[in-house]
């Protein structure tokens, strides 16, 4: 009832959870799918828990507030005490496994443990463990193409300031790597 | 025009401009700073005025002034902040200057939190300010009616030379959704008979609100209550979602609204006959519609994240034409479709349960 | 032949007269005000913002377009009203009470912006309209209605100093404190107003008048006995002077 897809993705304030999912509901307007975004947040700037939820559909969605999603992405492990009910039954969770080591709860749902945090060691810095994430998650649920939020990357790197816009090749390398990932199986269940 | 992504407060700002918003005037309160953000880095490069204000009293006395020279000017703010604007809101309708207000509910009462809300419904609708006013009031349930519902703001608030207040709150100012500007589509009436620009060829003119001579007062307040009954014939506007077999009739306004309408899907799914009137204006109050489709319904739920304050009107407006029952969540806390969804199945075998036992008796 | 000795500004009503007690300083400065109006020319060009307090009913007296403020709030007013008519001339004309006790906030960051306005401000060292109650710039040992025993510095503190506040404002154009106590005093107000006036007129920022005036009828005094306590009393406390002009610097 919450559209095709629904999914949470949380973490702690920096880690690009709200913006993956903007990244995200741009991505469904390039495909020319309903969404909403609505995010989550304490009165820190940096640091807080911040989470936001995300809602793909090919029809109207009618509540942008989220009961049980589909998926969840959690970047660390307060996401990932918080959320891990929030997962509807059949449902997935995304765990970075570089900043949570809390033994998972139900048997109900499928994990995904990535070390988000060293596997972007590996790219060139800086890496971000959100875009990782989202190419993961994508990859996963086939909901998106990988090639819209490129593009949706593309796009805005037209209109922010030419420091971020530098970071674009870092961006593509990163979404790239996360598809990968599940391509390759490189997660820990 | 395409739909672009866009987050509900910026949706409103971007909306002010294209309705020809001139000044901005504000303070930053969360969850609706935002709106500040963007008036600031839009308004001076187009040459128009944005000044953030040493408080809330400033920013709204300083959309009077704008205001009493006819031109289109606004203000936001949430909860706290609004309430420091009350005094003005009052003294603007007595005045009859123009002006819009946003208001972006955060959780109250006192600092509160910065969780969505509806708890400012009375400080909108009920007023804080002193006499007898009406501010007209618009609920937008979506990002593309925050949009159109700022484009009507300005609009009648011309019109009508009164307060128009925007009441959103925090989930419709955070979210984003697609949605699509399109053109201001009114056309605004003419100011030049009443605005302030200088005595020049005509007599001095004055916008004030007070009025010492005997009698003057009572005869300004009725006929400005003439203009509201105006403003009731002609505004009243409301949302009828699946109502015309409706047992069950949910009530709800802004973000509210549109959870309660998964709901309704899912109940609908079920096959329990429910469905959704939401007040587009609260202010005038959709109240013969609603009582028209209490008279065909068997109970009405309203909901609100609140204690219950919409509730009073939708009492009022029901009058005894069918139960009403209330559900709602203060001071942050949210409703959920499947909460909604849960109250609507209890009360809907009620409903069967009742329809039945009278059907037995007789 | 006749000489002309006495018009009446363009700027005042034909028919309004004023309704002050005797001896008030209200009269006298709002016929300054509308003198050098006519003197600019700006009758036709004018906005008046008028404020709570005996300052309130501009619209009885003035030939000129009126908008009336809240309490303390008609420099945001005037705010709103300049910044979408920068061609007119706006001034607020307000009291003690009004512009340095409720609305002094408003009043100093209005000056710290620089607003091309004009704050004409009478200061009688009490709220007039209300009965005669302390506001911020009362004298210590004041007797008010809600002094009774004159005001106690150990309990409410010291009088607020307006006009000199208002020149450490960096977008002060000018700001002085006259008083209307003598024919050459009140020559003096009318040049320092004029300069206030011009300020605005030559964009330059905000103006600034603080005006002492005499409130005979809550002083409990005779209009002669007020102008003495003013000289005598009141400009010990809040000294007449020119705290900031501008363009007396660029002179230097």
């Amino acid at each position: 009832m919450n559209g095709d897809m629904s999914v949470i993705i949380s973490g702690f304030g920096g880690q690009g959870a709200l913006f993956a999912g903007i990244l995200l509901c741009h991505a469904a307007v390039v495909e020319g799918k309903h969404t909403t975004w609505f995010p989550a947040y304490g009165a820190e700037m940096r640091g807080g828990a911040v989470n936001c939820s995300v809602n793909i559909s090919d029809s109207d969605v009618p509540s942008p507030i989220i009961d049980e999603a589909d998926a969840v992405i959690a970047l660390n492990d307060a996401s990932q005490e918080k959320f891990e009910h929030k997962v509807k039954a059949g449902g997935f969770m995304i765990i970075n496994s570089s900043l949570s080591h809390l033994k998972t709860k139900r048997t109900d749902i499928n994990y995904i443990k990535i070390p988000l945090n060293e596997l972007a060691q590996k790219l060139t810095q800086p890496a971000f463990v959100n875009v990782i994430a989202l190419g993961a998650f994508l990859e996963k649920t086939k909901i998106l193409k990988i090639e819209s939020v490129k593009e949706v990357m593309k796009e805005m790197a037209k209109t922010v300031s030419a420091k971020k816009a530098a970071l674009l090749p870092n961006n593509l390398e990163s979404i790239e790597f996360g598809a990968n990932i599940i391509r390759q199986q490189m997660v820990t269940a | 025009m395409a739909k672009v992504l866009v987050k509900g407060n910026e949706a409103i700002a971007q909306a002010a401009i294209n309705a020809g918003c001139q000044c901005y005037f504000g303070y930053p309160i969360t969850p609706q700073s935002e709106i500040g953000e963007y008036m600031g880095e839009h308004l001076p490069e187009m040459g128009r005025v944005f000044i953030t204000a040493e408080s809330e009293l400033a920013s709204i006395n300083m959309v009077i002034g704008a205001g009493t020279t006819g031109t289109k000017a606004m203000t936001s703010s949430s909860s706290c902040g609004i309430a420091l604007m009350q005094e003005a809101l009052s003294a603007m309708c007595c005045a009859e200057v123009p002006g819009v207000i946003v208001s972006v509910m955060r959780g109250g009462p006192g600092l509160g939190n910065i969780a969505p809300a509806q708890g400012d419904y009375f400080q909108a609708l009920k007023g804080g300010g002193n006499g007898d006013y009406k501010i007209i009031v618009l609920s937008p349930s979506t990002v593309q009616e925050a949009i159109d519902l700022t484009y009507r703001a300005f609009h009648i608030a011309l019109k009508y030379r009164n307060p128009v207040m925007l009441l959103a709150d925090g989930v419709l100012g955070q979210m984003m959704e697609p949605a699509e500007f399109g053109e201001y589509p009114y056309k605004d009436p003419d100011v030049t008979q009443w605005a302030l620009d200088g005595a020049n060829n005509r007599p001095a003119r004055n916008i004030v609100s007070l009025h010492m001579p005997e009698g003057e007062m009572e005869m300004l307040t009725n006929r400005i209550f003439k203009k509201y009954e105006e403003v009731a014939k002609n505004e009243t506007t409301y949302e009828d979602y699946l109502l015309s077999d409706a047992k069950l009739v949910l009530t709800a306004f802004g973000s509210v609204a549109r959870v309660a309408k998964a709901a309704v899907k899912r109940a609908r799914d079920k096959g329990m006959k429910v469905g959704l009137f939401r007040p587009v204006t609260l202010f005038p109050f959709p109240d013969k519609d609603l009582h028209d489709t209490a008279k065909k319904a068997n109970m009405i739920l309203d909901l609100e994240l609140n204690k219950g304050q919409m509730l009073l009107d939708v009492r009022s407006a029901v009058f005894g034409a069918c139960p009403v029952e209330f559900y709602g969540r203060p001071a942050g806390g949210l409703l959920t479709p499947d909460m909604i969804y849960n109250k609507i199945a209890e009360l809907y075998a009620k409903l069967e349960n009742t329809t039945k036992t009278e059907a037995g008796v007789r | 032949m006749e000489t002309l000795v006495y018009k009446r500004p363009e700027s005042l009503l034909k028919d309004g007269h004023f309704t002050f007690c005797p001896g008030c300083g209200h009269g006298v400065v709002l016929r300054i005000i509308a003198e050098l109006l006519d003197e600019f020319n700006l009758q036709k060009d004018t906005i008046a913002i008028s404020s709570v307090g005996c300052s309130i009913f501009l619209e009885k007296f003035f030939n000129l377009d009126v908008a009336g403020a809240s309490h303390g709030r008609s420099p945001c007013v005037a705010t709103g009203v300049k910044r979408c008519k920068p061609d007119k001339f706006v001034f607020t004309y307000q009291g003690d009470g009004d512009a340095a006790t409720i609305g002094f906030n408003e009043t100093i960051h209005t000056a710290c912006r620089g607003e091309h306005i004009t704050t004409i401000m009478i200061n009688n060292t009490n709220f007039g309209m209300t009965g005669g109650q302390a506001s911020a710039t009362t004298l210590v040992g004041q007797v008010t209605t809600t002094t009774p025993a004159g005001r106690k510095a150990e309990l409410t503190g010291y009088p607020l100093h307006a006009a000199e506040i208002i020149s450490k404002c960096d977008g002060t154009a000018y700001a002085a404190r006259v008083a209307i106590t003598s024919t050459k005093n009140i020559i003096q107000a009318k040049k320092a107003i004029k300069k206030a006036f011009e300020a605005q007129i030559n964009g330059l920022g905000y103006g600034f008048v603080e005006v002492l005036a005499a409130c005979p009828t809550n002083w409990h005094m005779t209009p002669v006995e007020s102008v003495e306590h003013i000289d005598k009393v009141i400009e010990t406390v809040h000294p007449l002077g020119v705290f900031k002009d501008i363009t007396a610097q660029e002179n230097k």
